[in-house]
């Protein structure tokens, strides 16, 4: 009953909830929801380049994410501009590079839709083996960074002072950020990469007593949704990606209707 | 960075230390040295860079020139101004006290009862009053087991009968780790008990002495106003009430 292309779909779309969930959490508690966004736009780029030197798009996306947020790494070290206003900057400016320098390509015809928002039912064995193997990857760097992350997340100088060399851990958590954005681009497009990552970790916080148990229930609930989405894309025939956030909204809406542990 | 080989005796020392951003002088020719079991408060103006001392001193800023000298192998002990914990973060004292390091638990109650916090052992972070937050972040410096304790503002946020408890607190600490304390305030009234000496800053050193001797120095007496002379902080409110204007203020001081 189930066919190829949905069952592809289901276990894509279930890999990179499980890889938003943690990462989204550490989005959210350090506020770096606008920071991925920026990412992600840089996708068109990311692609221009990949058709540019004949490479696999999804490494030419993945080389452009880490370029951007090697940038943006060092232009948050000045204090000349608000960070905001630098992630404008460079958000926008990069989707728009992106797009003419596509413009410029006559011989490239892109599907822009399946970028914006995703094409998760287009997905192949080979975005499989990018969003498990990649997605995989992004995951065990960021447990490893777990415990220093957590200590930098409630106090950079504090973290600096015990020892923990936070320099060099932020750099390798941006890093995995951009891995995991690109990772992602797939299934719900560049410009909703964001929201499964923060809406799923968000409907997570109210029933989560620690920063693990937020970021396994962010999976789950991202599973959840992906499911949801899928299934609701498949019966009224409605796009896939922003069927799957639309589905993450409403767990987040119903998350509101019951009692928040603890407090 | 790593902290230097110092000869001395002295557990921390600065040596004529400057700090220059946008040319601009943050910190000018600042020297000043620590012994093990000694407090030291610095005590000065917003602005006058008390805490960016405390960040070259703790090796988080490089200083333009000058020497920073840390007794090698010292473990510190940091407490920050605030902490900036967003809602969102599932974060209970009991989690905040063993993030890093590992205390075995018995030393993490033992720390928070020291400090007078053990009743918010499992509460989340962002719930803690002012007073119990400065208390938990104690607490979590203590369990390092520092030979330096370094205390940004310790009292901010809590109430003046708090403020006295608290320094109460940090000067027992002194006497039970044996640790040296170098902190920093904006009260000179209310830290005097806790403290064996003050160092009044003003980007540059002002005075430096006892605490008593600082509240008689004339440069202390410049950089904080008259009104400074004035014992309590009920003082100043006394002769808020009574509407006069700044320059009435001055003069009516000057009597005491």
């Amino acid at each position: 009953m189930i066919t190829d292309f949905l069952l592809r779909a289901l276990l894509g779309g279930i890999g990179v909830a499980l890889i938003a969930g943690p990462f989204g959490s550490f989005v959210v508690w350090r506020r770096l929801a606008y920071f991925g966004d920026t990412l992600a736009h840089s996708a068109l780029l990311g692609l221009a380049f990949g058709f540019l030197l004949h490479i696999n798009l999804t490494l030419g996306i993945l080389v452009i994410c880490q370029f951007l947020a090697i940038l943006l790494f060092f232009g948050q070290r000045q204090k000349q501009l608000a960070s905001d206003t630098l992630l404008g900057i460079f958000s926008h400016g990069a989707l728009s590079l992106g797009l003419v320098c596509l413009a410029f390509m006559e011989d490239v015809r892109v599907d822009l839709l399946a970028y914006l928002f995703g094409d998760i039912l287009a997905i192949g064995t080979e975005d499989l083996i990018w969003i498990f193997c990649g997605g995989g990857l992004a995951l065990a760097g960021l447990l490893w960074l777990w415990k220093p992350l957590l200590a930098i997340t409630v106090h950079e100088d504090l973290a600096r002072v015990e020892g923990i060399p936070v320099d060099r851990v932020n750099w390798a958590f941006l890093g995995l950020i951009a891995l995991t954005v690109a990772v992602m681009m797939k299934v719900v497009g560049l410009l909703l990469v964001t929201s499964l990552l923060i809406i799923p970790a968000a409907t997570a916080r109210r029933f989560a007593g620690t920063p693990e148990s937020m970021a396994l229930l962010a999976s789950l609930i991202g599973c959840l949704a992906v499911c949801a989405g899928l299934y609701g894309s498949f019966q009224w025939d409605t796009p896939a990606g922003p069927s799957i956030v639309v589905a993450s909204c409403t767990l987040f809406g119903g998350s509101l209707l019951l009692p928040q542990r603890g407090a | 960075m790593e902290p230097c080989l110092s000869q001395s005796a002295n557990i921390l020392e600065l040596e004529h230390v400057d700090l220059v951003r946008s040319q601009r002088f943050l910190l000018e020719q600042v020297s000043l040295q620590l012994q093990p079991g000694e407090i030291l408060t610095i005590i000065g103006p917003n602005g006058a860079g008390k805490t960016t001392l405390i960040r070259v001193a703790l090796g988080l800023l490089p200083a333009t020139s000058g020497r920073v000298y840390r007794q090698a192998g010292i473990t510190v002990g940091y407490m920050p101004q605030r902490l900036h914990i967003d809602p969102t973060f599932p974060l209970t004292v009991k989690r905040f006290l063993t993030m890093t390091g590992k205390p075995q638990q018995s030393r993490v109650l033992q720390s928070l009862e020291e400090v007078g916090a053990a009743h918010v052992l499992n509460s989340p972070l962002q719930t803690l009053s002012g007073g119990e937050m400065q208390r938990v972040l104690l607490a979590h410096a203590l369990l390092r087991e520092p030979h330096l304790l370094v205390l940004d503002e310790p009292v901010q946020g809590v109430d003046v009968h708090g403020q006295m408890e608290l320094y109460k607190l940090i000067a027992g600490i002194r006497d039970q780790h044996r640790c040296a304390i170098l902190m920093v305030s904006h009260d000179l009234h209310l830290v005097m008990a806790a403290t064996d000496r003050v160092l009044c800053l003003n980007r540059h050193i002002c005075c430096s002495g006892s605490p008593e001797a600082v509240t008689s120095d004339p440069a202390y007496l410049e950089l904080f106003g008259p009104q400074a002379v004035g014992n309590l902080a009920i003082y100043t409110h006394d002769r808020d009430h009574r509407h006069n204007s700044c320059a009435d203020c001055k003069e009516g001081n000057h009597d005491h």
